[in-house]
């Protein structure tokens, strides 16, 4: 199970984040919202947040669209869910 | 001493509302329910009445209280309307759903394809967040 994170942010930006939260999954560019306008995720710029868990076959098999953007997902539930797939 | 009471529960609101963007809304427990900015606004309205009460020059005392709960009550619109005024996202995948491939650089500039991390995994956790701020 491979956590892949996306934001609008430039690469420079999102190793600084990577960085300091010793993160080591892939963190993703998606400087023209392109990626995010195609899951329909566009908020005033940025994406709203959302979670998505994505099998071996590219099925959606979970998903988590905030209905607060001041409100994510609990890493206990995404790892919960993720466990479910195996 | 008296005419304090408003203007204290004026720039308590005021920190009240900083505190939430400034310091709460960085951990998880205490951005998602706004407790202490919650519980210092109950102090500040109590302070802003009850000086008001006090006060023998009304009208200052009346534009503080106004101001006071101004500002409470545009925090309680941003933490919970605005917050909450999201587009529909009807056209974002559903669960059974395919997942739109793509291609995207990452933090050192090399491209990542979803339908090749997928290829090499028992599945993808991609999360979409709102940026680094």
């Amino acid at each position: 199970m491979r956590p892949v994170a996306i934001s609008v942010d430039a690469p420079a930006v999102s190793a600084d984040l990577a960085r300091k939260a010793g993160y080591t999954f892939p963190i993703l560019s998606d400087r023209d919202a392109s990626v995010i306008r195609r899951y329909d995720l566009l908020h005033a710029d940025v994406a709203r947040p959302a979670e998505f868990l994505i099998d071996r076959t590219g099925t959606v098999r979970w998903r988590n669209l905030t209905e607060d953007y001041r409100v994510r997902a609990r890493p206990e539930e995404m790892l919960a869910r993720a466990r479910e797939l195996r | 001493m008296k005419r304090m009471k408003v203007w204290s529960g004026l720039v308590l609101c005021i920190i009240a509302f900083l505190s939430y963007y400034m310091f709460f809304a960085r951990f998880i427990p205490t951005r998602d329910v706004p407790w202490v900015p919650f519980a210092l606004f109950a102090v500040a309205a109590w302070l802003l009445i009850s000086g008001w009460r006090q006060a023998r020059r009304k009208i200052l005392a009346s534009i503080g209280v106004v101001l006071g709960f101004l500002v409470i009550g545009l925090f309680t619109y941003l933490v919970t309307v605005f917050s909450r005024d999201l587009p529909v996202a009807a056209a974002a995948p559903r669960v059974g759903q395919k997942a739109p491939d793509f291609a995207l650089p990452d933090t050192q500039g090399r491209p990542v394809s979803l339908s090749q991390t997928l290829a090499g995994s028992n599945g993808v956790l991609l999360v979409f967040y709102r940026g680094y701020w």
